[in-house]
């Protein structure tokens, strides 16, 4: 649905945010920016007056553009001139523009002060809201000595509208925030304290903000708040869910009224009146009766309110700390949330038990808890919630359970620093320790901080002995399939500073190294990538052969026009660097890192800087070596030891497989030439790569020691054009290179592929480009065949790969809403229609992974159509020469059982079963 | 409360209120932190999160995040719900709002907001009140060329995320 410009419409600002949405890049639309203020500021310079309304739209539009992050240094003077608008609107704009872009200038200031004194004396109650509503926003000293003084006499004048009352209350509150000195209430005070008797629930409600600020500064002054608040509050809880009318928020009487009532309590001890006080623990009674009722209704909005009540009447409770009753029931309460299924009410029940487990009355009640929070600890998936559940531990922490919380603790929080600081401590050989490490953020990567990884980084370059095995062990680490992004981070260091150590082993080759690291970097945040774009740019200065890969890398409008500005500027400045600079200047920019300063270990350093029970072990490592031994429970430990006892504090050192020798390196290079004799006719069909194309267009199709093959295509309807891109990786020519493209069997009436021959010869570290255009004349499942043949040296080299075009290449993408697509679904309903397949997860389940996948596969991603949110559903019409085929997907994956049911319904059977097939191999 | 932030799947600002005196620079800092740290989170975790020394607590509705900083002793689940108060004001004003409304009409989200909240904290919680306020502001307005209200509308292009209201996930 367009969006409907309600109210006054400026057609002219609609369209200018239209023209801004439609710029295509950061350059477009300060373009459009600098000639929209070069307009705005001739009309305002212009000798003919402007109307009302021209003035309105240019400052409207004024502050559209300083809200999208522009600096705005004129129009304030007239945005002030809107102020004495008579037209409502026009007023409006004015103060909303003064409110957001606040200005020092004293005659401006001046002229404000008084448009905004005119509007409070107007009697019009909307335009004195507005001048109040101005001073809350701006709330500057200024405001504050035009207006403290002013302000409160219409706050408690008997005449004044509920509406303007509200606003008053508020905007003083402000004042009070930045110029306590100024806002003095004096004879006020008691007019202001009864304002918690108003008839009108907005007026209390804005009211009780201020009085609540005031209390905290002046008790005594204010104090007489505290009864009327009982009784206010008394009234409330007692109420039935309908007689607050529209105060009453999804059948809970005046959440918000009654939480602020219970925070102004609890400015105060509890009431020495004792009708008060139990007038008060009997409101405390009912809240946390009404906890334990049904709920009315099942929106979360619902029970949130509630609990909102409920938990402030908690802060309260453990504020007077006097009733051992409420205290105990309170602690009930929150041991119940500890289970509860909602993430909020976990960690707030473990926020607030914290506070409870220090008062003698509750602390033992508390205690009961430990079991479910040490389980917390272990099992919330949630890094904040954990947080919550070892302060619980620490504050429920005595005599009489310290031996279990702090073998909890130190089982799980700060063994990771502690394996770091051991390692490190004992270290003999240097090998030995980036073993260890690399290991622990194999094991516990999520829990490594980035001192630790730090850490590895100083050693490794301090110290020339060790870097040459460090390349050689990331390099190894690197090979499984899924490994911790701190392993690519210090993967992608280590191999950028000292890749060239290991770079003469041909299974370890720049290029090899190169695209190991490169396969990593879609899956990694935001500082990886930059950090890898790094490592390339110290990849093209160690190893030249691998500089046009890394500039084709960087050159890709994924990188070059990467949303983020970090990369992007990487990308951008590492090309160039690398284009224009000398091999020499390179060398001197891209130094090796020169040695850290030896300083003391980060690790450490964050340790130290740990309050609760880490400083305890803290200062037990410090103690030294003997300590350390007791420890890691193995006694004799010296100085001198070997490395084990920190092996044995994970058995990690038997899991170790990085010293073993590299047997399943060999596996990584497709080496189809092994057996290739000098007269080898035929090779068998190399489908490697073929799969890694079906959700993308561009990238490497299949590289070995001679050549490398990179793709980029592109497609519309049913046509496409595919660019081959051959690079001779040797430094000898390759001869008589040709290249034929086939389409198997049926496939020659499916599609259409043409082709023009290459050049014959490819010298030595050059690259040759070939252009394939293609058609598809009808749905196909085969895929055609590319055939390379060349001389290397002798030998003939031939090979044959399965080119990725694949009938998912001609979706057009389909929108349409939640109706149509169920609608469609139905119709598709015939059994052949339907392929499904149900597979296992191969890949990282990650939302954003998925849907960049789903999206490259062509079809449109339709969100808010499946009633699961976890699922996906997809789009799109096959375009062929003779027909078009609709296509509806529907992807249901289960985290828990790492499964994934797929489901394409196609209006011509044998897309559905293709399309399934290709897919069931991608996710 | 110290400030809320409107901002898109894709980290754009929608709508920014400062309750607390900071510079430009110093919002925009604030802003790019909180936007990274606030989209980076999964689906499933828990709305709050502590920051510098304040508490965060966010909600997504479709194609928007709502995100408020408040201080230590203030409720968390109170603004959930001042958050889901002011969507269902805007889907009231606006009419089964989304992001494109809020887009197009941003004077409109800030004064329906100045009328809910004022110098960070709730001034009027009243549905009913606070829609009264603004559209008896809306009757106040001069009479406008009736062309320029059909057509600002149909300016607007339509992209299937920002349009799609905010209540529908």
């Amino acid at each position: 649905m367009p969006a409907v410009s309600k109210g006054d419409g400026m057609r002219g600002l609609a369209v200018f945010i239209s023209d801004i949405r439609n710029c295509k890049s950061k350059e477009a639309e300060i373009k459009r920016i600098n000639k929209e203020l070069a307009n705005i500021r001739s009309k305002f310079k212009g000798d003919k007056a402007l109307d009302g309304y021209s003035k309105k739209k240019y400052v409207c539009k004024l502050l559209f553009i300083f809200l999208l992050g522009h600096d705005i240094d004129f129009g304030h003077m007239e945005a002030v001139n809107l102020l004495s608008s008579n037209k409502y609107t026009e007023k409006q704009i004015g103060y909303l523009f003064i409110s957001v872009l606040v200005n020092s200038n004293s005659e401006l200031i001046r002229l404000i002060n008084n448009a905004i004194k005119n509007d409070l004396s107007s009697r019009n109650p909307t335009f004195m809201c507005l001048a109040l509503h101005c001073i809350a926003n701006v709330g500057s000293r200024e405001m504050a000595e035009a207006f403290a003084s002013e302000i409160p006499r219409i706050l408690v004048a008997g005449d004044t509208m509920d509406s303007v009352k509200q606003s008053a209350a508020l905007c003083l509150l402000r004042l009070y925030k930045t110029s306590p000195d100024l806002v003095l209430m004096g004879e006020w005070t008691s007019r202001v304290v009864h304002l918690l008797n108003d008839q009108h629930m907005g007026v209390v409600t804005a009211a009780i903000s201020l009085i609540t600020c005031l209390s905290q500064k002046n008790p005594d002054e204010f104090k007489t708040c505290v009864s009327l608040a009982v009784s206010r509050l008394s009234r409330i809880v007692s109420s039935a869910s309908t007689d607050l009318q529209d105060y009453t928020y999804y059948f809970v009487p005046a959440p918000w009224l009654s939480c602020k009532l219970l925070r102004l309590l609890q400015c105060y001890p509890p009431p020495e009146d004792g009708a008060v006080k139990g007038r008060l623990v009997e409101c405390l009674e009912t809240i946390l009766n009404k906890a334990q009722e049904p709920p009315k209704s099942k929106k979360v909005q619902h029970s949130n309110a509630k609990n909102a009540i409920l938990f402030e009447a908690i802060a309260l409770i453990i504020h007077y700390d006097s009733e051992p009753n409420l205290l105990v029931r309170a602690c009930n309460q929150l041991g119940q949330f500890l289970q509860h299924r909602e993430t909020n009410l976990r960690y707030l029940a473990l926020e607030s038990m914290c506070t409870l487990a220090s008062s003698e009355f509750s602390h033992e009640a508390v205690k009961t808890h430990i079991e479910t929070v040490i389980n917390a600890l272990k099992t919330e998936r949630d890094v904040s919630v954990r947080q919550r559940a070892a302060d619980l531990l620490y504050a429920m922490c005595d005599r009489s359970n310290a031996k279990q919380i702090v073998a909890e603790m130190l089982s799980y929080l700060e063994t990771v620093l502690k394996v770091a600081i051991l390692a490190e401590k004992y270290a003999v050989d240097y090998s030995w320790y980036v073993d260890t490490i690399l290991n622990l953020i194999r094991i516990a990567g999520d829990y490594v901080s980035e001192e630790v990884w730090y850490r590895v980084i100083q050693i490794v370059i301090n110290r020339d002995d060790v870097q040459g095995y460090a390349a050689k062990t990331v390099f190894e680490a690197l090979q499984a399939p899924a490994c911790h992004e701190n392993m690519v981070k210090v993967g992608g260091y280590i191999l950028g500073e000292f890749g060239n150590l290991i770079a003469g082993d041909p299974r370890s080759s720049p290029l090899v190294q190169f695209n190991l690291l490169h396969s990593k970097f879609h899956l990694c945040s935001v500082p990886t990538r930059a950090l890898l774009l790094s490592a390339y740019i110290k990849f093209i200065n160690l190893f030249p052969e691998t500089k046009a890969t890394i500039q084709e890398v960087l050159r890709c409008d994924s990188q070059i026009r990467n949303s983020d500005v970090e990369l992007q500027q990487r990308a951008v400045e590492y090309l160039k660097l690398s284009s224009i600079a000398s091999t020499d200047v390179l060398a001197t920019v891209l130094e090796e890192m020169p040695p850290f300063p030896e300083r003391e270990s980060s690790i450490l350093a964050k340790l130290k800087k740990k309050k609760g029970p880490g400083a305890v072990s803290v200062t037990e490592m410090e103690d030294g070596k003997r300590e350390g031994g007791e420890l890691n429970g193995g006694g004799d430990r010296g100085p001198d030891s070997t490395p084990s006892p920190s092996a044995d504090l994970l058995g990690i050192r038997s899991a170790a497989p990085v010293s073993a020798a590299p047997t399943s390196a060999g596996s990584l290079l497709v080496d189809v030439f092994s057996e290739a004799g000098p007269a080898a006719s035929s090779a068998a069909v190399n489908d490697e790569g073929f799969l890694r194309f079906v959700c993308k267009n561009n990238g490497v199709l299949f590289e070995n020691q001679l050549l490398q093959i990179g793709i980029k295509s592109e497609y519309r309807q049913n046509l496409g054009r595919m660019y081959l891109f051959y690079g001779n990786k040797t430094s000898v020519q390759f001869a008589s290179f040709t290249t034929t493209v086939s389409c198997p069997g049926e496939l020659c009436s499916q599609l259409n592929v043409q082709s023009k021959p290459v050049e014959p010869l490819v010298e030595g570290g050059a690259q040759i480009q070939q252009v394939l255009n293609i058609e598809c004349l009808t749905d196909f499942s085969e895929a055609p065949l590319l055939n390379i043949k060349f001389r290397y040296g002798g030998a003939l080299q031939n090979l044959t790969l399965k080119l990725p075009v694949t009938i998912n290449k001609f979706f057009q993408p389909t929108e349409m809403a939640s109706q149509d697509f169920f609608q469609r679904w139905k119709q598709l309903s015939q059994p052949q229609q339907e392929a499904q397949k149900i597979f296992k997860a191969n890949n990282s389940m990650d939302t954003e992974v998925l849907k960049a996948k789903l999206l490259g596969l062509g079809m449109a991603l339709l969100d808010n159509v499946d009633p699961n949110p976890e699922n996906y559903v997809c789009a799109g019409v096959i375009q062929t020469k003779g027909q078009q085929v609709g296509c509806l997907l529907r992807l249901e994956p289960n985290a828990q059982a790492q499964m994934y049911r797929l489901t394409l319904r196609c209006s011509k059977d044998s897309v559905s079963r293709r399309l399934c097939e290709l897919l069931a191999e991608q996710f | 409360m110290q400030f809320m932030l409107l901002f898109s799947r894709q980290g754009k600002l929608r709508l920014q209120k400062w309750y607390v005196p900071l510079s430009d620079k110093e919002k925009k800092k604030i802003t790019r932190e909180l936007v990274q740290t606030v989209l980076a989170r999964k689906p499933k975790m828990c709305s709050f999160l502590e920051w510098r020394d304040l508490k965060i607590v966010y909600k997504r509705y479709a194609s928007l995040y709502f995100c408020c900083a408040i201080e230590d002793q203030d409720n968390e689940l109170i603004t959930l719900e001042i958050i889901h108060r002011y969507v269902e004001l805007l889907d009231k004003y606006f009419g089964s709002v989304c992001e494109l409304d809020i887009i197009f009409n941003f004077e409109k989200a800030y004064f329906i907001l100045d009328e809910f909240l004022l110098g960070g904290e709730a001034q009027e919680t009243s549905k009913k009140n606070v829609l009264k306020a603004i559209e008896q502001a809306d009757l106040l307005q001069e009479n406008i060329d009736y062309q320029t209200r059909l057509f600002a509308g149909v300016m607007v292009p339509s992209m299937a995320s920002e349009s799609s209201g905010l209540f529908q996930s």
